[in-house]
């Protein structure tokens, strides 16, 4: 199956984060850049989906999910910058 | 405001999306879009709006339980509970066939959404040009952008640079002829891929170097650029945009798989 990008992490991830996900910015462990995570590569697979780093492809998250619950891996990257709600929002 | 999701614009400052959440969609209209492509409009109870750009997914469930789920993007933005897809037929899909071709008016659909605000531009955010690049289908949240910026009467300059296989596979065809001949017009150029109009200039061919320079804004006006189609055809345009100049951080990709 052709990769996508991380823009389709959107709905799996908000079933479990208050937040997008994909606006979040992650530094890779791999190479040091940092870009949100729209920008990664995402391959999914019967299996599960795993993430890449969009400059050196170091796996940045894998995510596996069952009926009932599922796994996150925050592989390869170290912390993430999200932005907080505006109140007047 | 309803419950809201917070996130940072290309100027720092805090912009906010609706929540995502489950909804059950209403098919209240469906209609052949290109040969391979339907038009779908849906009634959401409780959809809190969307921006343009943003997508949603669609979760079927087959009698025995199997789900499968796919990503749409949005036609349409705004507070509207009504949400337009455009539906392109994957020969060897799971969903979208059964979109395309079996979904009738008054169907229900399960839908998640709305989804991403990576892949949005809000009328007034920058007073940067703006650049939409499609290919195929990939033109379905760039028209969502164009159509926005037209309804809020935002000044932008915007241009359009699609790509598609014949005349008849373009999507939007009316909407976007009508949004390039407005007083403040989106610029439009299309690019045919298999079979051009007679008289066309140029004959049919895939999007090259030189094409792509010479119709989009150049890197020097800075522009915001947006691009959205198959993987090959996203990440082929991104790397010629780098190529001439334009910096990686205002071009925003959204890739569908596929062909």
């Amino acid at each position: 199956m052709q990769h996508v990008d991380g823009n389709a992490l959107a709905g799996p991830l908000a079933e479990f984060f208050a937040f997008d996900v994909t606006m979040a910015v992650a530094r890779c462990e791999g190479c040091g850049s940092t870009a949100e995570l729209a920008r990664a590569m995402v391959y999914p697979s019967g299996a599960g989906t795993v993430v890449r780093c969009g400059s050196c492809g170091q796996v940045l998250m894998t995510l596996v999910e069952s009926e009932d619950r599922a796994w996150i891996r925050f592989t390869g990257m170290g912390a993430i910058e999200v932005a907080r709600v505006s109140p007047a929002g | 405001m309803s419950e809201t999701v917070g996130t940072v614009d290309a100027t720092g400052g805090i912009r906010t999306v609706p929540r995502a959440g489950w909804h059950v969609g209403t098919v209240t209209a469906t209609n052949r879009e290109t040969p391979n492509a339907s038009r779908l409009e849906l009634e959401v109870d409780g959809w809190p709006g969307n921006a343009p750009g943003q997508h949603l997914d669609v979760r079927l469930t087959a009698p025995d339980g199997y789900t499968a789920t796919r990503s749409y993007s949005i036609a349409s933005s705004g507070d509207s509970t009504r949400v337009v897809l455009a539906v392109d037929k994957l020969p060897d899909g799971e969903v979208s066939p059964f979109l395309v071709d079996e979904l009738r008016e008054g169907d229900m659909l399960e839908v998640h959404g709305p989804l991403g605000a990576f892949f949005v531009w809000r009328p007034g955010a920058e007073p940067r040009p703006v650049q939409l690049i499609a290919g195929g289908s990939g033109v379905v949240p760039l028209y969502a952008i164009a159509n926005a910026r037209a309804e809020a009467g935002d000044e932008t300059p915007f241009r359009l640079l699609y790509s598609v296989r014949t005349p008849d596979d373009v999507y939007f065809a009316r909407e976007l002829e009508a949004l390039a001949g407005t007083s403040d017009p989106l610029r439009l150029d299309l690019v045919y891929t298999r079979r051009a109009p007679d008289g066309w200039p140029t004959p049919p061919g895939r999007i090259t170097r030189e094409v792509l320079e010479a119709a989009v804004v150049p890197a020097a006006e800075h522009p915001l650029v947006y691009v959205c189609g198959s993987t090959g055809f996203v990440e082929r345009v991104a790397d010629w945009l780098v190529g001439y100049g334009h910096d990686a951080r205002s071009i925003r990709t959204e890739r569908y798989g596929g062909t």
